[in-house]
């Protein structure tokens, strides 16, 4: 659906789009009235528990559950033949939920309980005996990839490599990218700088554990109520796994605190349905801090080189990059995004991006906000940086001089239509943070940042009550503030007020098939979709106003609210409002509704620039953010605080990953912090209040000229502030997360170096 | 699991030294509770201590200070004359996480948990403070740095419960500090720990002094070859030098997620030496 011919986004005035109305969840969510995943009970309900494996990779010789079913107080007991093999889309999806011949990672599940309390469902699990052969195992990438390490799956043989090899590896697949031969442009340059970088597996650090509640009757019907980001896809997992025809499983989404993209698999879901399955009884599933750090979906970690050349006067000649992603115990790493993301903000004439997805011994991971991008983005970025310094030039200079615009050839292909690269880099440049002095021992850093974004099948309904006001229902978990964007998306077309509409997440029983919120696609494609479909209920309201004036329909037109004669000649009558056609419906035709199923396309990518100034303290390594700035594409914002919090959160998150996130791993395998004192996201206390700028180049995709927002702002950060610490601390740092022990040992080694 | 709450001492010492399996005193329960939810320990008996006179509250005593070991880190932090007194014990115990934390953690808590990385441990090492133990066998003190002995583990017998934690009163011109080193700025646990309590004479040379260390090494330790480097100089930078130099060399660190054995060791160096100037500038009366 493209742009609207009449919307000129630079002078068109919306009624509402672009206010700051208050949230519609809200007050549920500073009142403790809001419901999450852990919030539902039912009569007869059960705790459901999961036995997890201690070791990183072990074969499973046997699991003896007969104790434990005898313990008084245990109603179920489920173990991987509780589950429907035979899907190959879910293969890895069932592995993951439920360990069978092998565990692959510490944490992997192997058997769960339901009992009549937490006390005695922990009692069952330590009865239950699970006879482990402990197997070598590797959590590193680089090591992963050796010949010689652990293989991790005998019959993965690395796809997309001719000729194919012989053996099994931990290699599940190749891919590359690009266009024009590299080579050449090395050759063009004045200066190439060639760099290897690496960073650690990050946790999204959603403060929700995974939780539901799942209840299957003697009749083989059943609910579940779930956190997650997107309940069509649990219901159609979660009844392939079990057997289920989908119509008979209803899955309700609960309010949600926080994914990021780590609710968009099934982990609990299964096998909460299987025990209430099994015990006849409804079985509430919580996991616990170490559980989520342990067995839910972290990001990858990643290695990468990364070359590029560059003339005198700042332009690449090349760029080229390999990188390796390890996505855990089974294929699936973001490496494809990576490498087509990876030069993504630049129009070159050679590029060539290789990538390796690798398996190791560490929990499958899961989409991450941009997945793949922030790693590659901080490898390219602090390339460019240096490259910058080298050649004398400002860095938003040379992002300039290289920068990609519309018609460019994208590294992985398309062409872009209008984007807004150099209207971010020229907000950057004009913003006052970019002039501000620095005070010692500080530096300051740039960093752009690329994102696709993605639309996707979308389904809503909009139903005009009785009163003039308006239900929309929509199928999308709200995980940004989607609720109210749709709201006066549906009351700007609708023409009546914000509070006069009030959206909510409907069940999967009533709706059609949404896909999942994530790719930044719920603004997008469920707000195309609201639009459609108020449009649906105006022409329908039209034919209304029609029929009460005896008039044709298309002598009708719709107006800020009200249906009016679409000229003289269509014959004088008061214009009639949405509330007064409402009010008569059910005498002129019955319920008025606007419905809409789309397979949204057309999201239009987008871009960052993000700058940050950092301390580095020189005895300690200790590095302190103090001041951050997001510059980024909203195309058109819908509600703006809405799209300030996306950037502000995408900076944040960033920042944690940059300088003390990671997954530590023990030589035992065994994840050494899975909790949030060792696992450090930072706190409000650590960062400086993040300022924000929205860019708006509206997207020639959609009616309003809107982009995705919520992804790309975590792709700079990585990279800015590793540009900012390394000016600040005289050394490059190449490896994340930049704590302090890394930093002071980098600045003692440069010093060292200097003496 | 069986629950307590004994009105004196004396019940509370034949409570922990029946016959029960695992005993463990309760204070504000900030550690043990989380070790009971996340299944690392199943205490057969809890003895909440809350409830036992003098538990709680903060009295001077021969110009130094008693302090309840159920006293929680927001009482202390409340405490004027305490605070003027003993700045660095104070702020040790206030950084323990947050405001909600603060309202219920006590400092006698945090001395019997016994982990190396205890924030107000080096603070109340280096102030010579002496905990005051009752057990079946009547009274007894010991100084803090001999409570623990390992990570969780603690010199006290069967029965025996940290009844209260006594301050020395405070010489003319002397002033204390600790300092932790943390990634973040607050809700974080020591990586490195420094206290330093020192005392000038009228010409502002340091006459007494103690450096503790935290996070370095299996416990808390006292440093005196640290202190000596101080004692006898104006606490200028020659003295601070052999401080940072002294702390550093004291350390007997491991590699672990928190941090490298060489971080440690150097960051240790560093830490001691900023505390030692914060109280300096406090000996002075700045």
């Amino acid at each position: 659906m493209p742009l609207d011919a009449t919307i000129d986004p630079a002078t068109h005035k919306f009624a509402l789009v672009g206010t700051r109305p208050l949230r519609p969840d809200g007050i549920d969510k500073v009142t403790g009235r809001a419901r999450f995943g852990a919030d539902a009970s039912a009569p007869g309900m059960l705790v459901g528990k999961i036995l997890r494996s201690p070791h990183a990779h072990a074969r499973i010789r046997a699991i003896d559950t007969s104790k434990a079913a005898k313990l008084p107080g245990v109603k179920a007991i489920v173990t991987r033949a509780d589950f429907k093999e035979g899907d190959p889309g879910l293969r890895d999806v069932l592995h993951n939920v439920m360990a069978r011949d092998k565990a692959l990672y510490d944490g992997h599940a192997v058997a769960a309980v339901a009992a009549t309390s937490a006390a005695v469902a922990r009692k069952a699990l330590k009865l239950i005996r699970v006879d482990y052969e402990i197997l070598p195992h590797v959590t590193d990438v680089d090591e992963a990839m050796k010949p010689g390490a652990p293989v991790l799956h005998a019959d993965m043989i690395t796809a997309n490599v001719e000729p194919a090899p012989k053996k099994a590896s931990n290699i599940a697949s190749r891919c590359e990218f690009g266009h024009g031969d590299p080579e050449i442009g090395f050759k063009q340059a004045d200066l190439v700088i060639a760099r290897s970088f690496k960073t650690e597996a990050t946790h999204q650090g959603y403060i929700e554990p995974h939780a539901c509640l799942a209840s299957v009757g003697s009749d083989g019907q059943g609910e579940l109520w779930v956190c997650t980001q997107g309940h069509y896809m649990v219901r159609n997992q979660c009844a392939s796994l079990l057997g289920m025809d989908v119509s008979k499983l209803r899955v309700t989404a609960s309010e949600i605190g926080g994914g990021f993209g780590g609710k968009t698999t099934v982990f609990i879901e299964p096998v909460a349905l299987a025990l209430s399955r099994k015990a006849g009884r409804p079985v509430k599933l919580v996991m616990s801090r170490e559980e989520v750090f342990r067995a839910s979906g972290p990001t990858s970690s990643a290695s990468m080189d990364v070359k590029i050349g560059v003339t005198k006067d700042g332009r690449i000649t090349a760029g080229t990059a390999e990188i390796r992603f390890q996505g855990g115990a089974f294929a699936g790493s973001p490496v494809e995004f990576g490498a087509m993301s990876a030069f993504a903000c630049y129009d070159l004439e050679h590029v060539k991006t290789v990538g390796y997805d690798v398996v190791t011994n560490r929990p499958k991971q899961a989409a991450y906000r941009a997945p793949g991008a922030p790693m590659v983005a901080f490898a390219v970025e602090s390339v460019l940086d240096e490259l910058a310094k080298k050649i004398g030039m400002d860095p938003i200079e040379l992002r300039l001089k290289n920068a990609a615009k519309e018609g460019t050839r994208s590294s992985y292909g398309p062409k872009y239509k209008r984007i807004g690269l150099i209207e971010c880099l020229e907000a950057a440049r004009r913003h006052p943070h970019y002039k501000a002095p620095l005070g010692p021992n500080q530096g300051r850093g740039i960093a752009a940042g690329f994102w696709f974004n993605f639309g996707g099948q979308t389904c809503v309904s909009l139903n005009v009550n009785v009163d003039g006001t308006v239900a929309l229902a929509v199928g999308t978990p709200d995980i940004g503030g989607s609720r109210a964007s749709m709201c006066l998306i549906a009351a700007e077309e609708l023409g009546i007020g914000y509070e006069q509409v009030r959206a909510i997440v409907a069940d999967t029983s009533s709706l059609g098939y949404n896909d999942i919120s994530e790719g930044s696609r719920v603004t997008f494609s469920t707000g195309l979709a609201v639009i459609q479909a108020a449009r649906d209920a105006t022409a329908k309201l039209c034919a209304r106003a029609a029929k009460t004036w005896g008039i044709a329909p298309d002598a009708v037109v719709w107006e800020k609210g009200y249906a009016k004669p679409a000229s003289p000649n269509a014959g004088s009558f008061a214009p009639l409002s949405l509330a007064d056609i409402a009010k008569t419906a059910g005498s002129t035709g019955g319920p008025i509704a606007g419905h809409c199923e789309v397979n949204a396309e057309g999201a239009g990518v987008s871009f960052a620039v993000h700058m940050t100034d950092a301390e580095v303290d020189r005895e300690t390594g200790r590095v302190e953010i103090k001041r951050y700035t997001v510059v980024q594409d909203a195309g058109k914002a819908i509600h703006p605080s809405y799209v300030e919090g996306q950037y502000q959160g995408g900076a944040a998150q960033g920042i944690g990953w940059a300088i003390n996130e990671e997954y530590v791993y023990g030589r035992d395998g065994r994840l050494q912090n899975p909790g949030f004192l060792d696992y450090r996201i930072p706190v409000a206390s650590d960062l400086p209040m993040i300022d924000t700028v929205i860019v708006e180049t509206p997207n020639p995709g959609h009616p309003y000229g809107v982009r995705g927002v919520g992804e790309t702002s975590i792709v700079p950060p990585l990279a800015a502030v590793a540009n900012a610490v390394s000016a600040a601390a005289g050394v490059r740092l190449s490896e994340l997360p930049m704590a302090p022990p890394r930093v002071l040992a980098a600045i003692d080694a440069a010093a060292s170096r200097r003496s | 699991m069986r629950y307590e709450a004994p009105t004196t001492a004396k019940e509370a010492v034949r409570l922990m030294a029946g016959k029960a399996g695992m005993a463990r005193v309760l204070a504000g329960g900030t550690d043990l509770l989380v070790q009971i939810r996340t299944d690392r320990i199943a205490p057969d008996l809890i003895v909440d201590i809350k409830r036992i006179a003098g538990m709680r509250s903060i009295m001077t005593k021969s110009g130094g200070f008693r302090i309840g070991a159920a006293v929680s880190g927001a009482e202390l932090g409340e405490h004027k004359a305490l605070r003027r007194a003993w700045p660095g014990v104070v702020e040790a115990a206030n950084l323990i996480g947050s405001i909600q934390i603060q309202s219920r953690a006590t400092m006698g808590g945090n001395l019997c948990n016994a982990s190396p990385a205890a924030d107000s441990v080096p603070a109340l090492v280096a102030a010579g403070a002496t905990a005051v133990i009752v057990g079946p066998r009547g009274r007894r003190s010991l100084p803090v740095e001999d409570v623990a002995v390992a990570p969780g583990r603690t010199s006290l017998k069967k029965g025996e419960i940290v009844e209260a934690i006594v301050l020395p009163k405070r010489a003319p011109r002397s002033g204390d500090a600790y300092l932790r080193f943390i990634p973040r700025s607050e809700m974080d646990i020591a990586v490195v720990g420094a206290g330093v309590s020192l005392t000038l004479d009228r010409n502002g040379v340091c006459t007494a002094a103690r450096v503790a260390l935290g996070a370095v090494a299996e416990r808390v330790i006292l440093v005196p070859d640290a202190a000596k480097a101080l004692i006898g100089s104006t606490v200028d930078q020659a003295a601070l030098e052999r401080l940072a130099a002294a702390a550093s060399a004291a350390c007997r660190p491991i590699d672990d997620k928190r941090g490298t054995k060489k971080f440690r060791i150097k960051v240790a160096g560093v830490l001691a030496r900023r505390a030692a100037r914060t109280a300096l500038a406090r000996a002075q009366g700045k």
